[in-house]
């Protein structure tokens, strides 16, 4: 059971200014309903520049409709100046603190706003920045590096907590780790090289990191890969399991099984999928 | 507020008979089984009485009974003996729906030079015996697979699994912490090497548990110390708590027509009326292989803490299959195996019920939980309205 405050239960049982606005002058969309939370945030200006009315649709946890309906109830009145200089602290304060496993939910609320206030001003909506870190849930380097910074996050535990990224298969820890590194300036030790291997060698080394390293790996999330041939640098495989329907398998293939491979055989290699 | 209270395969309440039997051997009866005296030896023949109803329910010798701390330590234990006692052999082969005493153990494991094989389930939760048939090998020391599911009720072809592992000479061990009390088990007719219980989910105490092993199973101890259970597990008896899971064995025995008849009927008349009533509602898990208490039901477009935690405020206690509550991100780890969509298993529901639930509160859950749900789905970005599929 989560412990939250009354002010939490309060906006989660009686949520203020939920629904939609029609003709918004901001929108703002983030999440999804893979990722287990969503939130859409309208507001409308008055003649003064002040935001005069603030909507919201969520679909989440307590904390989620909780931090949305603070989030709205806190822009009301601002102008779009002030309103940008709320941060995630700024909402997870207003509610009197969340549980630290939650404060995703708040930082949920700050995107959106951004999300709402770019798309009045006009700008093209900006595209996700950076490189996807994790995978699961969708999680640029960019974002954590700011997450990192702003809420001086020291352990990936934390940056779970703030950004869900590592949440889910925990491929991306390492890459977690050095980020959260180089902001703390920390060092980031070189990659050891790789020695060169014959092609027997090869072959046995891309089935025991397929063994040991991926199998288990996908294991876990129901999905499976079968080694079919090695043929100079190329290694075909099939996914089997949830793999073999999942839509992100070729993220996987490239991003996840592909890596490994390099990272631990030899940088030359190329992963290609066989299907039946 | 009393509670109705509908998460029982999390636990249940200890029966009062229970708690009767076992307040003497915290005043009067206190002394330790392994004494000389009389008054320890006598505390020692109640724990073996207790033994003998635990292994009547389960139609075992008592002598194959080894008391435990809880499921999970049965479970640590059943797998531990079995790799301890086939050093030569490497592979363990289990199915992704299990309990985490089982599947975090496997994984810890396959990090330790073991390979596991994690046997999938189809869309109802229903075991791919094509696919465990196909990855027994020479080399598989132990296969775990548990009797029925803690979270949908599915339950395995357990005769059918032991059938073909005793063919092929490899232990069977099966989680039946969810089984034991609610269904009838009798390890004469089934080719069991294994299985695990635990007191807290069939009305006796929290913090013991009980380990089932067939005569002649090889054997090593997971807890070492003194020559307790005859050396299986170390450690002073929980005295109290063994007499409880021995009156708690003859209380289930006792009321396993009325699980499989009142309880059953309550569970369906909950599950046909919510799925009347609520839109885009529908129940996870094979129906026709199901525990008798137990309704795992997905209600699209909203996410399951938030309809515990309106629950709550009426009082009605049940858990989910949600990433939320979990603290982790991800759902549930049965859901996903099963594919279930992403709109339905945030927010699935688990109502697990017991011999104590009434029909009023059923009615009461029937009449609260629609608006409930109606609440959550308007402030829910995806939710269009009725609708057959996902968006």
């Amino acid at each position: 059971m989560w412990e939250y405050t009354d002010k939490v239960k309060d906006h989660f049982l009686n949520p203020r200014n939920v629904g939609e606005i029609e003709n918004p002058d901001g929108v703002g969309e983030v999440g999804s309903l893979a990722c287990g939370d969503a939130l859409t945030l309208y507001f409308k200006l008055d003649d003064q520049q002040r935001i005069k009315e603030a909507k919201f649709k969520t679909f989440g946890c307590a904390s989620a409709i909780a931090s949305s309906s603070a989030l709205t109830e806190m822009l009301i009145g601002k102008t779009l100046e002030e309103a940008e200089t709320i941060t995630n602290e700024n909402i997870a304060d207003y509610l009197g603190g969340l549980p630290k496993e939650k404060m995703h939910c708040s930082v949920m609320g700050r995107d959106a706003l951004e999300k709402a206030i770019t798309c009045y001003r006009g700008s093209a909506e900006k595209k996700i920045e950076g490189e996807i870190v994790c995978e699961c849930f969708g999680v640029t380097d960019i974002q954590i590096e700011r997450a990192v910074r702003e809420n001086h996050l020291t352990t990936i535990e934390q940056v779970t907590d703030y950004v869900k990224a590592g949440g889910g298969c925990g491929n991306c820890h390492e890459k977690i780790q050095e980020i959260i590194n180089t902001v703390l300036g920390k060092e980031v030790p070189a990659r050891k090289k790789s020695p060169v291997l014959t092609n027997l060698q090869k072959i046995k080394l891309i089935e025991q990191t397929l063994e040991r390293e991926i199998k288990p790996a996908l294991n876990k999330d129901g999905g499976d890969i079968e080694l079919i041939d090695v043929s100079g640098n190329i290694v075909q495989v099939r996914l089997r399991g949830t793999c073999a329907t999942c839509k992100k398998s070729q993220i996987t293939l490239k991003n996840y099984v592909e890596a490994k491979l390099r990272e631990l055989v030899t940088p030359e290699l190329v992963v290609e999928e066989v299907t039946l | 507020m009393n509670p109705l209270y509908f998460d029982n395969n999390a636990t249940t309440r200890v029966a009062p008979e229970v708690v009767e039997a076992m307040l003497p051997y915290f005043t009067e009866y206190y002394g330790n089984p392994s004494s000389m005296h009389t008054f320890g030896g006598t505390v020692g023949r109640q724990i073996n009485d207790a033994r003998a109803k635990l292994a009547d329910l389960l139609g075992a010798s008592p002598e194959e009974i080894v008391f435990t701390s809880c499921g999970s330590e049965s479970d640590n234990t059943a797998i531990m003996a079995a790799l301890r006692s086939n050093p030569e052999k490497k592979h363990i082969i289990t199915s992704r729906v299990e309990h985490p005493a089982i599947k975090n153990l496997c994984e810890y494991l396959a990090k330790t030079g073991y390979r596991v094989t994690f046997v999938p389930v189809d869309h109802k939760g229903r075991l791919d015996m094509e696919y465990l048939t196909r990855h027994l090998t020479d080399d598989t020391a132990i296969a775990s697979f548990m009797w029925a599911n803690n979270e949908t009720g599915v339950i395995f072809p357990i005769n059918d699994i032991a059938g073909i592992l005793s063919e092929r000479g490899i232990i069977f061990h099966t989680d039946a912490v969810q089984a034991v009390g609610k269904v009838p088990i009798d390890v004469k007719k089934t080719r069991i090497d294994m299985l695990s219980l635990s007191g807290h989910k069939l009305h006796a105490p929290k913090g013991i548990g009980a380990l089932y092993v067939r005569k002649g199973t090889k054997f090593s101890p997971f807890l070492i110390g003194g020559h307790q259970e005859k050396g299986r597990r170390g450690g002073t008896e929980n005295v109290a708590s063994i007499i409880g899971l021995g009156r708690a064995s003859d209380f289930v025995t006792a009321h396993m027509v009325e699980e499989n008849t009142r309880v059953k009927s309550l569970r369906d008349k909950l599950e046909t009326q919510l799925v009347q009533k609520i839109p885009n509602t529908f129940v996870n898990g094979d129906t026709d292989n199901r525990l008798p208490n137990t309704s795992s039901i997905a209600f699209e477009f909203v996410e399951g803490e938030s309809i515990l935690l309106m629950m709550n405020e009426f009082g009605i206690c049940a858990s989910s299959g949600s990433a939320c509550t979990s603290g982790s991100l991800e759902p549930s780890h049965v859901l996903r195996a099963m594919g279930v969509p992403f709109t339905a298993a945030h927010g699935t529901i688990r109502f697990s019920l017991s011999i104590y639930n009434t029909e009023p509160e059923i009615d009461l859950i029937v009449d609260k939980l629609p608006p409930i749900i109606a609440r959550l789905r308007a402030m829910s970005p995806f939710w269009k309205g009725t609708c057959s599929s996902a968006t």
